[in-house]
């Protein structure tokens, strides 16, 4: 191979021309600035909601319905603010909270080995991959009177009508997630070394983690609302007062305000939740793979 | 099959009948479908690739290229016949970069290097180093995304070598490239091949790219694959693709190239 030698000299300006082309190519970062992000992103919605509101107020000024059934926005405003003296409102939107995260962290620790499962080995996924799908549709609400015939009106029916919201929502987003990984990446992976549990360590799961993520973001929609439904459903004194309880005593009052308190503020935590935790969570892992 | 032998380094291979190879496909046959109904993909392939060897698989669609690179790299079984890899398990570059885009660029090569159970303390360095190999220091916190085609193929090859094999498999690595980085990128796989000790199994569908790339290029016919001719390139190196010498080979085996694709029209 001696007439193989390479000599350098004969091409010096290729550094520089593989340089320029480098440059010329490449993708740059890009940084939204924070004045277009408040522009574009926070403002249409609090535009949003504050014409909801104003006409709300204009429905109630120009009476369409009684007073009773359509409260006027202030009353509203005066619950909460009743709420708030009286310092019970940070302890109901605690204990549904507490009881909705505690729900869906043990319907992660569950649904993410079932979704391995499923995903990994054919027979599973024959036998269990139809009710899981079929499980989704089903509301959980369903649960609810037999969770309350095995369990009782207590917590333990409260976290098994979570569970089997949740679970199914992310062992799901687990095997789509991991079907959605490109095949090319796994035999990159094989020809690297990496096989079984190397390969799903190294390769598999954080090709699939999108998937994942959209599932644990489904989950606690999943979650949230499951809790909802039992609380409003089997409420009972012992069980202490969360939103849904505080919402069904609203409504054997009669008392509207709290009623659409009671949902507003059922909406606002959830929708808090999401943008606190899993948005940022999703954004993150899109963003470093160049998705978003 | 091939005249007198040029040995770089020899290394560990196989000498059972004194010839050191690199790779050694004896007889290989290889079909899909149910008990090899289909017509065969691959049809008595042999082939062998000495250390150190740059060898072109050259081939139309349907010539069983990718087919024969995967038996290599042993992520398929062959119907018949044998492949031996005597250096162990071969480096394999796609046309499509494949480095994950959940690491950066020196990440994808780290991970290529814990996987083959490099310790952790020298892995930063060693990616550096082949990072630098490919004249692409200082990308190192690069995502992948943020790379051109060329720069992320040029990671994938410092991914391959960071595998540290004795063998590189290539398939159509450059087919996706605009021809001025095509170009660029002949030249630095070149450069690193002369470098090492590296044999080189390189498959296109670009004639000239073979003449320009190769010390022999080897013609597969199509459906089945056969090895139809091969070609000793003696034009010495740096070559480029402008060059007289490779265009006139490529003449030649585009004609043979052109003869292979009209067999099929004819039936």
């Amino acid at each position: 191979m001696a007439g193989t030698e390479t000599t350098r000299a004969a091409e010096p300006d290729l550094a520089g021309l593989e340089a320029g082309l480098d440059a010329l190519d490449s993708v740059p970062e890009r940084r939204t600035p924070v004045r277009q992000v408040l522009l574009g992103k926070v403002l249409p919605p609090v535009a949003a909601g504050a014409l909801v509101l104003a006409v709300w107020k204009l429905l109630v000024l120009a009476g369409v319905t009684d007073d009773y059934k359509l409260p006027d926005p202030s009353a509203v405003w005066h619950s909460l603010r009743e709420l708030w003296l009286n310092g019970t409102l940070l302890d109901i939107v605690w204990t549904s909270v507490s009881r909705g995260l505690l729900g869906f962290l043990a319907a992660l620790a569950l649904g993410t080995p079932l979704g391995l499962l499923v995903a990994r080995v054919p027979v599973v996924r024959a036998a269990l991959g139809p009710i899981l799908s079929g499980l989704q549709s089903l509301p959980s609400v369903a649960w609810v009177p037999a969770a309350v015939i095995w369990l009782g009106i207590t917590d333990a029916a409260m976290y098994a009508v979570i569970l089997l919201g949740a679970v199914p929502s992310i062992a799901n987003g687990l095997v789509s997630g991991i079907d959605q990984v490109p095949p090319l990446y796994l035999r990159a992976g094989r020809t690297m070394g990496a096989t079984g549990a190397r390969g799903a360590r190294h390769v598999l799961l954080p090709a699939a983690l999108p998937g994942y993520i959209a599932g644990l973001k489904q989950g606690w929609a999943f979650s949230w609302r499951s809790l909802m439904a039992a609380e409003l459903i089997a409420s009972s004194p012992d069980l202490g007062l969360g939103l849904g309880q505080y919402l069904e005593n609203a409504r054997t009052d009669s008392d509207m305000p709290g009623v659409l308190l009671g949902i507003l503020l059922i909406l606002f935590v959830g929708i808090a939740i999401d943008l606190m935790v899993f948005s940022p969570l999703e954004r993150r892992v899109l963003r470093t793979r160049g998705l978003r | 099959m091939t005249p007198a032998l040029t040995t770089r380094t020899p290394g560990e291979t196989v000498v059972d009948d004194g010839v050191p190879v690199a790779v050694r496909i004896d007889h290989v046959h290889k079909s899909f479908g149910r008990a090899g109904a289909d017509r065969p993909v691959l049809e008595d392939i042999t082939l062998d690739v000495r250390p150190g060897e740059f060898v072109c698989l050259l081939g139309a669609s349907g010539c069983g290229k990718s087919t024969l690179l995967n038996l290599i790299a042993g992520l398929d079984r062959p119907g018949a016949g044998s492949i031996e890899v005597p250096g162990g398990r071969p480096a394999l570059m796609f046309q499509e970069h494949a480095l994950f885009p959940w690491l950066t660029a020196g990440r994808n090569i780290e991970l290529a290097l814990r996987l083959r159970g490099v310790p952790r303390a020298e892995r930063r360095t060693e990616a550096e180093r082949l990072l630098d190999l490919v004249r692409l220091g200082g990308s190192y916190g690069k995502r992948v995304h943020e790379l051109s085609g060329g720069m992320r193929q040029r990671v994938a090859l410092a991914r391959a070598l960071a595998q540290d094999s004795r063998v590189l498999l290539m398939d159509e690595p450059f087919a996706a490239l605009d021809a001025i980085t095509r170009d660029v990128l002949h030249h630095e796989l070149t450069r690193i091949w002369s470098e090492t000790s590296l044999s080189v199994l390189f498959v296109t569908h670009n004639v000239r790219e073979a003449v320009r790339l190769g010390q022999r290029v080897v013609l597969l016919s199509s459906r089945p694959g056969r090895v139809v001719r091969e070609w000793e390139v003696d034009i010495p190196q740096p070559r480029r693709i402008e060059d007289a010498a490779v265009a006139e080979l490529s003449v030649e085996i585009t004609e043979e190239l052109r003869g292979e694709i009209r067999r099929h029209g004819r039936h």
